[in-house]
């Protein structure tokens, strides 16, 4: 009934607004995002007491020749998705309470529209359903890109579209191979626990070929390098709420993905070609990194450290050990949280200023010290400092990948110093020394984008300092999946 | 005592989140004033705790907080330890930290950011305490970078000069060099012991194999040498004198910069069992010792050549710490945290009255103007040279008879390193304090001695700086050694000295003898041939130009390091990045985007239409589901 109530909810606010005109669609939508929020906390709530609960599962047949079902259910993985991103689209849609967009009621329908498959993709236990959703939150912000981004958004947004479906036909390509090879009393099916049979019943060839076929769907969407280069210029160009969507949730399903639909499908081929994979996600740490380090536009700069923290996730997952994917699972909540939170504060900036250009700014510190202080607290959370979100995922990920090779964790450790590099040399830029340009000024921040900030920064320190409850849903959606390992 | 021990952080925290949320509202009075009264407290407290360990035969109490992170195997409860080793800690860093409390209300109360000042430096006694109080390598790395983070905020104090930002960077940067080594130390800790808590590591370290040992010690190691400033990463300390200088007393001479030193001695059974990393800190100790007292000699900023004191005396606590001599060095980090901290704020007392002025060649007899901060900076100097009975004399020699036994060469070098520091220091006092004032009418009008809160501190660390020998009496004098006795039940595996008494004489007639030849040789040149420091480069011999431009460390590290890395940044984004990947995936685009175009010939173009047809399919489905 929940999981259902969670998808029903999102599409029908959006519709909703679809249909009517309202100057009041923002409101509106932020009213239904934050019933959808207390829907989710209603399910964390039921499933903490109650895991098995029915109103957590539902079943029903889609299409019977085919054996699809519409099957979804909350599962210790699922729920912390779904807090996630219950948890942050109110924020988006309150991040952008200071921009007008045209069209707003469309706007937020794709918004919801996005929730609404996102949500799908964190619930769904049915192989086709899966990617049925995976494709759909693609359309939303496809739109989203297209219609309300910056200049060039018609080609890059194309880019984007046609680069991140390629792969994931690759990925129904492999789930169809799964499918085939399914057998429950002489029918195919496209149970998860059926396609994980299949998939384990396959040669290590045959596994090696769909580690692939999936890998590079789940590749390109995080992204890891050398898939990444849509992603900075989609991030760049797209409106703020629509990179906040793919930076804080979208490329979450990649890496929940990876969890969820890579490692117990194909065990033998990620052990086989597991390495490699690691390998390209530690290279885009430095590589990234580094390149960050020569940006000029802070939006820019953000996307390049997404990569690099992505890459350190997709290196824990793909190491496959309980630190790994618990890392993992941490670091996704933490990710998202504070990479929404860069965003915010790269377009609070931009709309204070005009500009994104670190080069331009300086000493807005002197003009607006509050700003400073929330700004860098979402920092601190980015380079990982012990006691705030960023630092229980970075710590059990560099564990997770130091118990696979202690040269990758070095590696992969650089993070660490380069992150603070660019971040530090950002900030200074842009908030310290004096001012550059004596046109710039900096008032006081607008309450949404107050109360936004506070919101992130407070959440940046609590689960940093306690991230006991949503600490032991990650061991335990680890631990489950870990059992479906050995 | 369990309840009072966990409270210990929790007023510095509260005086943090006091200044930072009403700091605007508040008087500098009281602000200074909860600051300075919520370490008071946690000193009671940590004295209270002190005297019970003390007088009590349990010497190690462990309080658990809360449990902070799980995974599988792995637990990392947050919990705190007291035990004589972070007690001696505890003591340094509220009561040390508590005078320069007061002292900066003096120092700091023309200041615009007073309330900010006082907030960071709560702050930083609050993730000072953790650091100390951490029962496992996490919680003390949670302190660890929790310090780096106010030395970073503290040292760039004043945001608008982009210099002191720089430092402020710096500093965190190379400290987060050492903090890899460190995280990785750590991680290694657990997956050798399946557990990252002292007790079991330590009980358990013998277990694994000396390589693996090795490799762990070293790791932790390269932490120390970022956090205490040892060679190679020690060339932000002396840039971190930007801060205020209450800030270069507490955080970057008394407590932060020995975090090393209580590091390694917490973990010294790594140490005792591997020859290879004693051995390496050792050298690295006594390199660092030399090097930066060389540099030293000929430094003219007051506050450069106590930063770069500091880095020497650090390295030869590391020194000390090789050579297993553990309750030494933390002998020595005590009476260097009493009268370096005391050198510091009387510098600061120097500047307060020079009106900002830190060139001691444009000083010169103040000793008549200023009287108490003279006569307690001739403590500190004496102290700090190592002249009997003053209390650097005890905790030096101590090290100094270990390194001895354990390596002539490297006592040597030390001696020559101690010699060194005798020749600066005096050099620092008889430039600044006698002689003839050469600064301008402007500031000789101006001089005058400070406040009280100002000097009050520095009578008591005068005090301290005397009396601080007798925590440590020498054994062969038949005294006790407290220090030592104190630490006995943390040292795992102690190196006994086996010294004759003779010897022990011997050497410590050496120390003195050549201590006080120096200074009469500093007294000769300084002040009976009134020998002046060059007013300007081009005057400098080739080899002062090296020394004075610190052997070029810093643009040697830019070269190798900085711009490479700056430039591989810019060949990967703009070549690699945008023309060699990006260009590959264009190439194969663009036989995509052709069935694109074709494909969207088919569509009308009217986005709004396809975006409600969109919805409507999915609706469509959805009560398809729902009949079916």
């Amino acid at each position: 009934m929940l999981t259902l109530l969670l998808i029903g909810l999102p599409l029908l606010a959006s519709l909703l607004l679809f249909a009517s005109k309202t100057p009041a669609a923002r409101n509106l939508a932020m009213i239904f995002s934050l019933a959808e929020f207390v829907i989710a906390l209603g399910a964390w709530y039921v499933f903490s007491t109650n895991p098995g609960s029915s109103l957590l599962q539902v079943n029903l047949t889609w299409v019977e020749s085919l054996n699809i079902h519409v099957n979804l259910s909350i599962s210790a993985l699922s729920i912390l998705m779904v807090l996630l991103t219950c948890f942050l689209v109110p924020l988006i849609i309150l991040s952008s309470f200071q921009s007008e967009y045209e069209n707003a009621n469309s706007f937020y329908a794709l918004i919801l529209l996005m929730q609404m498959a996102l949500v799908g993709v964190f619930m769904a236990n049915d192989g086709f359903l899966f990617y049925v959703f995976w494709e759909l939150a693609l359309i939303p912000i496809y739109f989203i890109c297209l219609l309300w981004g910056g200049e060039n958004r018609g080609k890059i947004t194309f880019k984007f579209f046609v680069y991140t479906l390629f792969g994931s036909l690759f990925m129904l390509i492999g789930l169809i191979y799964l499918y085939n090879h399914t057998n429950v009393e002489g029918l195919k099916s496209w149970y998860i626990n059926d396609l994980y049979n299949a998939g384990r019943s396959l040669t290590d060839t045959q596994q090696s070929a769909v580690f692939w076929l999936i890998f590079i769907a789940f590749a390109i969407k995080m992204p890891v390098f050398p898939f990444h280069t849509w992603q900075p210029d989609t991030y760049v160009n797209a409106p703020t709420q629509g990179t906040m969507l793919l930076s804080g949730i979208m490329l979450k399903m990649a890496t929940f993905g990876a969890i969820k639909w890579l490692l117990p499908l194909v065990p033998l081929g990620v052990q086989e070609w597991g390495n490699t994979a690691i390998v390209l996600s530690v290279i885009g740490i430095v590589y990234a990194s580094l390149i960050a380090m020569a940006q000029k536009d802070f939006k820019r700069l953000i996307a390049y450290s997404s990569i690099a923290h992505v890459g350190l996730i997709s290196a824990g997952i793909l190491s496959a050990n309980q630190q790994g994917i618990q890392g993992a699972i941490m670091q996704m909540l933490a990710h998202g949280v504070n990479v929404v939170g860069l965003f915010l504060i790269a377009d609070i900036i931009f709309r204070h200023t005009g500009t994104r250009e670190m080069s331009k700014l300086g000493g807005i510190r002197s003009m607006n010290g509050n700003f400073s202080v929330l700004f860098l607290i979402v920092l601190l959370g980015s380079v990982a400092l012990p006691l705030t979100n960023g630092f229980v995922g970075e710590f059990l990920l560099i564990n997770g990948v130091y118990q696979y090779s202690a040269l990758i964790a070095t590696f992969a450790g650089l993070t660490v110093i380069l992150g603070a590099v660019y971040m530090l040399r950002a900030y200074q830029t842009m908030m310290l020394g004096e001012r550059r340009d004596s046109n710039i000024t900096f008032g006081s921040l607008h309450k949404s984008d107050k109360v936004a900030l506070m919101i992130i920064a407070l959440v940046v320190i609590v689960f940093g300092v306690y991230p006991g409850p949503l600490n032991a849903i990650a061991e335990q959606a680890t631990k489950e999946i870990l059992m479906l390992l050995n | 005592m369990n309840t009072l021990i966990a409270l210990i952080p929790v007023f510095p925290l509260i005086g943090f989140l006091f200044n930072s949320f009403l700091g605007k509202k508040i008087s500098k009075n009281l602000s200074g004033i909860v600051a300075s009264l919520s370490v008071l407290i946690s000193f009671v407290i940590s004295v209270m705790a002190f005297l019970h360990l003390q007088s009590s035969s349990v010497k190690s109490i462990i309080v658990p907080v809360f449990s902070w992170i799980t995974s599988g195997s792995l637990d990392i409860p947050f919990e705190y330890l007291l035990d004589p080793l972070s007690s001696v800690f505890l003591l340094i860093i509220t009561g040390i930290g508590f005078l320069i409390h007061i002292y900066s209300i003096g120092y700091m109360s023309h200041d615009e950011g007073f309330q900010r000042f006082f907030a960071y430096l709560n702050l930083f006694v609050f993730f000072m305490l953790l650091l100390v109080l951490g029962n496992n390598y996490l919680v003390i790395f949670v302190g660890w970078e929790g310090v780096g983070l106010c030395s970073y905020l503290l040292i760039g104090f004043w945001y608008k000069n982009t210099d002191y930002n720089n430092a402020a960077r710096k500093a965190f940067v190379m400290n987060r060099i050492g903090d890899l080594g460190f995280l990785l130390g750590v991680i290694l800790i657990f997956i050798t012991y399946g557990s990252i808590s002292y007790n079991e590591v330590f009980s358990n370290a013998g277990t694994a194999s000396t390589a693996v040992v090795t490799t762990i010690a070293l790791l932790l190691f390269v932490g120390a040498m970022g956090k205490s400033a040892q060679i190679p990463l020690y060339t932000w300390l002396p840039d971190a004198m930007a801060g205020p200088t209450p800030v270069s007393a507490l955080i970057h001479a008394a407590t932060m910069v020995t975090a090393g030193i209580y590091m390694v001695t917490r973990s010294n059974v790594f140490y005792s069992i591997s020859e290879v990393a004693a051995q390496t800190v050792a050298i690295i100790g006594v390199a660092t010792a030399l090097f930066a007292a060389t540099i030293g000699l000929l430094q003219n900023d007051i506050k450069k050549i106590l930063a770069y004191s500091t880095v020497s005396q650090l390295g030869l606590m590391f020194l000390g710490l090789g050579v297993g001599a553990y309750s030494s060095s933390v002998f020595h980090v005590t009476t260097h945290a009493f009268f370096k901290a005391l050198l510091f704020l009387g510098a600061g007392s120097v500047i307060h009255a020079m009106g900002g002025e830190q060139d001691i060649r444009k000083m010169g007899g103040l000793k008549g103007k200023v009287k108490i901060t003279f006569l307690t900076m001739l403590i500190g100097t004496i102290a700090i040279s190592g002249l009997p009975p003053f209390s650097g004399f005890f905790s030096k020699d101590e090290i100094l008879a270990h390194v001895y036994e354990h390596s002539k060469t490297l006592w040597v070098l030390g001696m020559v390193a101690s010699m060194l520091t005798a020749f600066y220091m005096f050099r620092m006092l008889f430039l600044t304090f006698y002689g003839t004032f050469s600064g301008t009418h402007e500031q000789e009008h101006h001089l005058h001695e400070s406040p009280p809160t100002m000097t009050f501190p520095l009578i008591v660390l005068a005090a301290l700086s005397v009396l601080g020998g007798l925590l440590g009496l020498p054994e062969f004098w038949h005294m006790t050694n407290w220090m030592h006795h104190n630490l006995e039940s943390v040292i795992l595996r102690p190196v006994p000295v086996t010294l004759e008494h003779e010897t022990e004489w011997m050497l410590m007639g050496l120390a003195v003898a050549s201590a006080a030849a120096v200074i009469y040789f500093t007294y000769l040149l300084y002040r009976k041939y009134g020998v002046q420091p060059a007013q300007k480069e081009e005057q400098l011999k080739p080899w002062q130009k090296l020394i004075y431009h610190k052997y070029y460390v810093d643009e040697i590290y830019d070269a190798l390091i900085r711009k490479p890395l700056d430039f591989l940044a810019s060949l990967f984004y703009k070549f690699f990045d945008l023309q060699v990947i990006d260009g590959l995936v264009n190439a194969s685009g663009s036989i995509v985007k052709f069935f694109g175009s074709t494909v969207r010939l088919a569509q009308t173009g009217n986005i709004g239409f396809y975006l409600m047809s969109m919805v409507l399919g999915i609706v469509c489905i959805v009560l398809f589901l729902f009949l079916v």
